[in-house]
């Protein structure tokens, strides 16, 4: 008897734990509700540059430029805009445990995610590419890659793509693109790879400018789009925007603006992509 | 429901979820062994009676002790391999694997250097008096009176170390191993759909492997504790 009431307890405790710990990750980022509030939270990367990136408490990028564009036709000034952190694996719960309200976060649309989430748009389309140092002229596209080393992030799509189609490549895992641009500029590996878009982001920091080489022959196709939660009435509202923007050419600026200096063009026959997502129904 | 449990069981087909825990154990076994060796010469360093020697051996455990696991192993791959081309194998994926080894001997040689000075000090002082009067020098009475006893009296701290080893094999990833973690996250990449049960088989995968290794180090530790 004692013993089980101390079990009851131990289960009341940790039972307790679990919910505070919970009501943590849910409620301090501002308001719940998530709906017509006064301020929008939008998550974005902060560590890629040229598509989202923190610079102290200021927020760069192409990802960064089309959520401000978005957020201003769906009534929300920049000053009511919350940036959010959205790193990659935690995209899926951050919507589903509505901690933001919509993600911009070079965030493919799959069928996969679309079981979890709904997406708005696609705003962008990229396709994997590959990154080279620019006195480099071996490399002109995954066909060359037979016994070089390569780079990407681990876990990514880009890494499985690359481990399925192309034989003969040594691929290298790290833990973040930066890593494996600094590889690539000491010697270690030969070509970094991931989306055209974030590999030019790269190339075109100050640190990096006129050092690295976007070969652009894309091989696969990754349409970007806006990650809301199920059900978001926002869904018609932000591809109005999308296509709004492309029409005054603000797009066109965010994309050039963003990947200055890298020697990269966009792939023309997939943008600018038409906002076509159903939006969940 | 059970749609969920079908989604869950098409993971392992899709993902070879039990060789990647058998990369884990395999970088625990050549791990424990590298820093099992490394450990004992540094605790050796550290109750020696030479002061440089013992310098020495505690600027290895300060050091290496108070810097994290994932700089050293970045570093082994950022610096050496990739600045220094070093290659530790001519074999491009069984490389990352031995840096991945060296750099998990070279972090927990430190905690396991703690581990058998505690042990040392679980030896009364009459065993090194006797030893030194019946004309022993230091490594004699260390190999001879000292170590054995001092390593039985051990076992416990060992054994946390080696748990400790255990799940710090998952920081491997930094070092482009494709061990368990670094399949965790392709897995939450390609299935968001079954993430809360990803999660789950991973650390279920842990416990299984950490819960007897726990379960001997406390019957070792009973079975061969000096009975004094």
């Amino acid at each position: 008897m004692h013993r089980s009431k101390k079990i009851y307890s131990a289960v009341a405790l940790t039972a307790a734990a679990a919910l505070t710990l919970s009501a943590c990750g849910g409620g301090d980022s501002g308001n719940g509700d998530g709906g017509d509030s006064d301020t929008v939270r939008i998550g974005i990367k902060y560590d890629q540059p040229g598509l989202g990136y923190a610079d102290g408490g200021d927020y760069t990028g192409f990802d960064v430029d089309v959520a401000k564009y978005v957020a201003n036709e769906l009534g929300y000034s920049e000053d009511q805009i919350e940036w959010v952190e959205a790193p990659s694996a935690n995209r899926e719960n951050m919507l589903q445990n509505n901690q933001v309200d919509m993600i911009f976060a070079t965030y493919s649309i799959t069928d996969a995610r679309k079981e979890s989430v709904d997406f708005a748009g696609p705003y962008f389309t990229a396709g994997q590419d590959l990154l080279v140092r620019a006195d480099d002229d071996s490399i002109n596209g995954p066909q060359d890659l037979d016994g070089k080393n390569l780079c990407s992030v681990t876990g990514s799509t880009s890494a499985e793509n690359v481990r399925d189609e192309v034989e003969g490549v040594n691929l290298v895992e790290q833990s973040g693109y930066a890593d494996c641009v600094t590889m690539l500029g000491s010697g270690g590996v030969d070509a970094v790879t991931t989306d055209d878009i974030i590999l030019a982001g790269l190339a075109s920091t100050d640190a990096n400018q006129g050092q690295f080489r976007v070969v652009g022959n894309t091989f696969s196709e990754e349409r970007y789009g806006v990650g809301l939660p199920k059900g978001s009435d926002k869904c018609e509202d932000i591809n109005a925007a999308i296509e709004k923007m492309v029409e005054d050419g603000a797009w066109e600026e965010a994309v050039t603006s963003n990947t200055e200096g890298a020697d990269y063009s966009y792939n023309t026959d997939w943008n600018p992509p038409t906002p076509d997502e159903t939006c969940g129904s | 429901m059970s749609s969920y449990f079908s989604d869950f069981a098409s993971l392992f087909e899709q993902f070879d979820v039990a060789s990647a825990f058998w990369v884990n154990i395999q970088l625990t076994f050549f791990a424990a062994i590298g820093s099992m060796l490394l450990g004992t010469v540094l605790a050796l360093m550290r109750v020696s009676p030479i002061t440089s020697m013992r310098w020495l051996g505690a600027a290895y455990v300060n050091i290496i002790r108070n810097t994290p696991l994932t700089i050293i192993l970045v570093f082994l791959v950022l610096g050496v391999w990739s600045q220094l081309q070093l290659n530790l194998s001519p074999d491009f994926n069984k490389n990352f694997f031995r840096y991945a080894v060296v750099g998990l001997a070279i972090y927990h040689a430190a905690f396991v250097c703690e581990a058998i000075r505690s042990g040392v000090n679980t030896v009364p002082v009459g065993q090194a008096e006797a030893a030194r009067a019946i004309g022993l020098g230091f490594l004699p009475a260390a190999r001879l009176i000292i170590f054995p006893q001092a390593l039985r009296g051990a076992i416990t701290p060992l054994g946390n170390t080696l748990i400790a080893l255990t799940k710090n094999t998952t920081v491997a990833a930094a070092a482009s191993v494709t061990e368990i973690s670094a399949l965790m996250k392709s897995m939450i990449e390609f299935r968001p759909d079954v993430i809360i049960a990803v999660f789950l088989t991973v650390a279920i995968g842990f416990v299984l492997i950490v819960v007897p290794v726990g379960l001997l180090t406390t019957w070792a530790s009973r079975k061969f504790a000096v009975v004094r």
